[in-house]
Parts: C-alpha cells; sequence; structure tokens
C-alpha cells in the first residue's frame, strides 16, 4: 500500500487575505458551535430540564451535516488553491469517520452496559459483566472454532479456483462463454443461493441431490442434520458462491505473467507439473496471497446463508460468529452483549489478519 | 491441474511414432480439459436452471423431480402468479405484485444510489490520493489509504447493533436513506481499491497539459482524467452494485416494513409457507435475474474491477 503513482505538482500563489481567513475560520467554528448547541439542548431536553420535546436526534444530525459541509467550504475560503486539492479527500475522510469512526467509539461504550432494546429501563452500566459471561459462553467460542473450520476451507476453494483459472487461461475454445457462465454463482444473493441450493436442492425428499444421493445408494439423505455434513454443506454452497471471485484475480495473475517466462521455462525442460511447481505458482504467489486475504475478510463476514439455511444448528455446529450475534440479538434484543462479542471478534479479526500478513510477507514480494 | 501437462506447443511436431504417442496423450488432455469445463458448468448452471423451472412447476412435478420442461413436465404460470408477475395477472390489480415491487424497488433504489454515492466519493479521494500530497495531522498518503482500506476488514456485525442503537435515537430505522449510507460504507473500500488502480495508469502528462491550457485541477478531473477512467467506474460501480444488491445482514436487522429488500423478503418467505416451491422459486427468480443479465451482459467490467488488485 506504500506504492504512490505519479505525482501532480502544481505551485499556485494562495494570497489570503486576512478577512477571509477571519470568514474561514468562522465558518469552521460558527457551525461547530452550533452543533455543540444543539446537542446540548437536546441532551437537556432529554434529561428533562428543558420543557422541549423532541421526537428524534435528527436536529443535532443536521447540525452535524451542516458543520461537515462548512468544513468542506472553509478549506478553500481558508486555503485557496490548496484548500481545493483537499476536497478530494475530505468528504469521504469524513463520511468514513462519521458512519465508522463515531458509531465504534458508540460500540465500545454500549459493549460495557446492560442493555435490553425492548424494556424500558435502558441502558445500565454493568461493568465486566459480559466479559465473564462471554467467557462463560461455550456457544460463542463454539462459533469462533467453527469461523476457523470456515476459514481453513478457503484453502480448498483456492485449489479448485487455481484449476479453473489454469483451464480458463490456457487455448480453450468458447472461453468466453464458460468465463461467464463460471462467473454467475457469484452475482447470485446468498440468501437466493440458501433457498436455491440449501433448502430446495438439498431437500431430503424431493431435492435433486438428494435424489442422486439416494441413487448413489445413501437410503435417507439428510444433509443438515449431522454436524460435520450441515457444516460441509455450508462450506460448499459458500464455496460455490466464491469460487469464481477468486478465480478471476487468480485468472487475471495468470494473464499477467509474460508469455517468455513459460515459453523459456519450456526450452529448459521444465514443463508440465514440474513446469508449475517451478515457475507459474511461484510468480503466482502475489497475487494467491491477495485472493486468498480478500477471500479471507469475506468469509470472516459469512452469515447469510447460515441464518437462512440451518440458524446455527444442529446444536450450533454450523455458526458462524455474526450469525451467532444476530441470533443471540434476536432471541434477546441485548444489544450490550451483542456488541461486546462482536468487539472481541473484531479484536480476534485484526490480530490474525496482521499475523497473517507479517507471515506472507516474504512471498508477497518475492525475489526473481 | 490435468493440463498444465497438455501444452499446445507440443503440436509442433508431427512425424515420428514418439510423437503420435504424444498425440494421443494431448488428445486425452483435451477430453480431460472440457471434461472438466462441462462439468463445472453444470455445477455453476444447474441450481439457477433449477430455480428457473421450478417457477413453471405444480406440485406433482416438484415431488416426481421432473427436470425438463414440456418434455417431463407442462409448464405452468403457477409460480408468477403468487407474485402477481403472471400474464394472467398482469392486467389486474394485486396487492402481492404491489408488495413485491415495493420490495424489489426499495432494493433497486438502495442499490443504486449507494454504489452511485460510494463511487462518487471513492473516486474523487483515490484521484486525490494518487495525485497530491496530504497530511491530516500525523496522517500523510499511506495512512490515509490504509485508513480507507482497513475498512474492509471491519466485520458488519460489528457496526450492525451500534447502529441498530443510533438509528432509533436518529429516527433512521427502516428507512432507505439509513440503508444507502450503511452500504456506501460496506462498498467503499472496494471503490477506492479499483479506482486508485486506475488514476495510477493514468499518465499524470494529461492533466499537467490540461492545466497549461488553463483548466483548474477540478476542471481537469472531470474534464480529462475522468471520461479516461470511466470503465474503471463502470466496473467499481457494478462490483458495488452486486454486493449491495444482494446484501442481507444490515437490511434484516435494520429494517421491518418500509424499507425491506428483496433480500429479506425472500429470507422471509422461505419458512413461513410449508413448501411452497413454484413460489419461492418464482420470487428467487425474480430477485437474482437483474444480476444474472447484469453478470452476462457486463461480465468484462466485472472481471476488470476484480482484477484491478490482483496485478500490480
Amino acid at each position: 500500500m506504500a506504492e504512490e503513482g505519479d505525482r501532480l505538482y502544481v505551485v499556485t500563489a494562495d494570497e489570503i487575505s486576512d478577512r477571509r481567513r477571519a470568514l474561514g475560520k468562522l465558518l469552521i467554528w460558527g457551525s461547530f458551535g452550533l452543533l455543540v448547541a444543539m446537542f446540548a439542548v437536546q441532551w437537556l431536553a432529554q434529561a428533562g430540564t428543558l420543557p422541549i420535546d423532541f421526537a428524534s436526534w435528527r436536529p443535532t444530525l443536521y447540525a452535524a451535516l451542516f458543520w461537515a459541509v462548512c468544513l468542506n467550504v472553509a478549506q478553500v475560503v481558508l486555503y485557496g488553491e490548496r484548500g481545493k486539492r483537499t476536497l478530494f479527500v475530505l468528504p469521504a475522510a469524513l463520511f468514513v469517520i462519521f458512519v465508522v469512526v463515531f458509531p465504534l467509539i458508540f460500540a465500545l461504550s454500549i459493549a460495557f452496559s446492560d442493555w435490553n432494546l425492548a424494556s424500558i429501563d435502558g441502558r445500565k452500566f454493568n461493568g465486566f459483566d459480559n466479559v465473564v459471561q462471554m467467557w462463560n459462553d461455550p456457544f460463542y467460542w463454539n462459533s469462533l472454532k467453527n469461523m476457523v473450520y470456515y476459514t481453513a476451507a478457503i484453502l480448498v476453494e483456492y485449489a479448485v479456483a487455481f484449476g479453473l483459472a489454469l483451464i480458463l487461461a490456457s487455448e480453450i475454445r468458447a472461453r468466453k462463454f464458460f468465463r461467464v457462465a463460471f462467473l454467475l454463482p457469484l452475482m447470485l444473493s446468498p440468501v437466493a443461493v440458501s433457498w436455491m441450493i440449501g433448502k430446495s436442492m438439498l431437500e431430503g425428499r424431493f431435492g435433486p441431490i438428494a435424489r442422486l444421493a439416494r441413487t448413489l445408494g445413501w437410503d435417507r439423505p439428510a444433509f443438515f442434520s449431522e454436524p460435520e455434513i450441515a457444516r460441509a454443506m455450508i462450506m460448499i454452497m459458500d464455496a460455490w458462491t466464491f469460487i469464481p471471485f477468486m478465480m478471476i484475480m487468480l485468472l487475471a495473475g495468470l494473464q499477467a505473467i509474460p508469455r517468455e517466462v513459460q515459453e523459456a521455462a519450456r526450452v529448459d525442460g521444465a514443463s508440465g507439473w514440474f513446469g508449475f511447481w517451478q515457475v507459474t505458482f511461484p510468480l503466482m504467489l502475489p497475487v494467491s496471497i491477495t485472493a486468498i486475504l480478500i477471500r479471507i475478510i469475506f468469509k470472516l463476514k459469512l452469515a447469510d446463508i447460515i441464518i437462512t439455511v440451518t440458524s446455527g444448528g444442529p446444536g450450533g455446529a454450523t455458526d458462524s460468529v455474526t450469525s451467532f450475534i444476530y441470533r443471540e440479538y434476536r432471541d434477546r434484543s441485548n444489544v450490550g452483549y451483542g456488541t461486546l462479542l462482536a468487539i472481541v471478534y473484531l479484536v480476534l479479526i485484526v490480530l490474525a489478519i496482521t499475523l497473517f500478513m507479517k507471515l506472507v510477507d516474504r512471498w508477497m514480494n518475492p525475489r526473481y | 491441474m490435468a493440463d498444465t501437462d497438455t501444452a499446445p506447443a507440443t503440436q509442433i511436431f508431427h512425424d515420428s511414432d514418439h510423437d503420435r504417442a504424444g498425440r494421443v496423450k494431448w488428445v486425452a488432455g483435451r477430453t480431460a480439459i472440457y471434461g472438466i469445463l462441462v462439468f463445472w458448468t453444470i455445477v455453476c448452471l444447474f441450481p439457477i436452471y433449477w430455480t428457473f423451472t421450478t417457477s413453471f412447476k405444480m406440485a406433482p412435478d416438484v415431488m416426481q423431480g421432473n427436470l425438463i420442461p414440456f418434455v417431463d413436465f407442462q409448464p405452468k404460470w403457477k409460480g408468477f402468479e403468487s407474485i402477481g408477475l403472471s400474464p394472467r395477472l398482469l392486467g389486474q390489480e394485486s396487492t402481492v405484485r404491489d408488495e413485491f415491487l415495493k420490495r424489489f424497488m426499495n432494493s433497486a433504489i438502495v442499490a443504486l444510489s449507494a454504489s452511485a454515492l460510494a463511487v462518487l466519493l471513492g473516486s474523487m479521494s483515490a484521484y486525490g490520493l494518487s495525485r497530491f500530497r496530504y497530511r491530516f495531522g500525523f496522517m500523510r498518503n499511506p495512512d490515509i489509504s490504509f485508513f480507507f482500506l482497513s475498512q474492509l476488514i471491519l466485520p458488519p456485525v460489528v457496526l450492525a447493533l451500534p447502529f441498530l442503537v443510533l438509528y432509533k435515537q436518529l429516527d433512521l430505522l427502516d428507512t432507505r436513506i439509513g440503508l444507502i449510507l450503511l452500504y456506501t460504507l460496506t462498498v467503499l473500500p472496494i471503490v477506492i481499491w479499483i479506482m486508485r488502480d486506475q488514476f495510477q495508469s493514468i499518465p499524470v502528462e494529461l492533466e499537467e497539459a490540461a492545466l497549461v491550457d488553463g483548466l483548474s485541477i477540478w476542471g481537469a478531473f472531470v474534464t480529462i482524467v475522468l471520461p479516461i477512467a470511466l470503465p474503471g467506474m463502470v466496473a467499481a460501480f457494478i462490483l458495488s452494485l452486486v454486493l449491495t444488491w444482494n446484501e442481507y445482514f444490515f437490511a434484516s436487522l435494520l429494517t421491518s416494513t418500509d424499507a425491506k429488500t428483496l433480500p429479506v423478503m425472500v429470507a422471509s418467505q422461505t419458512g413461513s409457507q410449508g413448501i411452497n416451491w413454484w413460489a419461492m422459486a418464482a420470487l428467487s427468480t425474480a430477485a437474482i435475474l437483474p444480476l444474472v443479465i447484469i453478470g452476462i451482459f457486463l461480465e468484462r467490467f466485472i472481471i476488470k474491477g476484480m482484477a484491478a488488485g490482483a496485478v500490480k
């Protein structure tokens, strides 16, 4: 991520008069003052000190939006041309701060409280009770363990995707048709897939796959009653949707390898299996790692299929962390505990991904 | 993996017996390759075919496992009637159709606006980051890039419950705006990833020439750079569209009646009325159809978008 493109160097004479500078400052701090004032008024109104009744916190939201707009305008007023360059990045940055950083801080504050949205008591700070509860919650640890299984399945997906990419990159007819056909599963919504495959094709009596299983000698096919089989089915459905994703990335990588390299290898006698392991595979390592990394990131969000097909069953065997927290919230509508679980999950993810990046770092920048 | 030992270059030789053996091997290899290709095509397309045909089946057809229309079974509009989209019902008032169209429109509006917003914000910041030097406090360009791209790691579940509470306070629960904001966030890093790659491949001399000719920076960005980067923007837009159209998790938590999207509708139907296969199949078909069409006709843009990060 450190590499940089060509820089556009622009020199501009920005002469900002004192009055203009004062105006810019006034814009920023004035609107910020308005935001603070609005927030204070609503806070007091909610506490009952002020006799105003607000339906929601919308006014504060509008004040915050107004402040964001003023902050952008003030960039140009304050810094002239340099400010116009800032305008490229500032809106997106403000957006992310508003929708991620602020809610994350808020999440930290509710993670340590007992907050049942259904009850009228509202929020109760309960210190580390949630942490203790999490520590003693076998289902959470079970779902974390499942995530390890699910993530490990990526290696198989990778092998299949690599094989398909190799075939698509070789000399075949009707390449475009096969590419489109192989891509289609990626376009389908996981919810539709979970009905199409999970609930109809894998249905025990009438589903075509169950029928096939019966002709192959499995008497009473049941795909979601045994823990291992159910987990494998979830893995297969998820793999079915996401193999095209890895395949396309690997295909792009294969096509970027200069033909000369492979031809030279062939001339030197390295062909077939040997040539693949000695030439193609090492060259593909950086792309492979990127594809696997992105795939892991998507896999860690896995929930839709589980929620709609098994809702975690049998006995939590297919639960992912996301689907578990979803169910935890749906059953008890306790946002405090769920948020704590989610934040612990986030911390684990960040640690795991950092570790992963460190481990694969030397393969990302291979020496040829 | 069978294909690696069937390099086409072996074809150059034709004469000796030794090479004839190679020819047999080549034919075997080809057969294996096309066998794999056809097998995987069936794996990919059969569920779609199954869903599509099931939407025209009656109950006995489903139970007997009939597969081929007109041969095994006579297609009926029963499935599509249940969402009010059969030829017979098209002219009439239909509450189920209104319900379906409402969900469809919700999905369309949310997905299109979120993708458009993400492409707008993402292109601007990707361009800025690839062309100018910034310093926001301690953050320089690589840090800002990382700040944006790291959002990709954030699992939706971390934001879901805080957003539930915040949206409740802000009266944004069950509104399309609320969903649009969240969806924009989920695809923004991907858009920035793709667009940064695009802008870095555009030579900076173009803008320099434009600046010399008297355009402002924003003028050069809008009139010179954006048209060149348009394919990348289309790729980013379509990829965002796919992700936002299919999103279920946030939609099921944050919407209930007004802003409910198509995936939530599909999911809510599965358990409610036994195995009403034809209705579910018709609904699923209608839900996946727009993206299948996009996938078939705009495939090269999707591939371009996904390849952006892979090849540096």
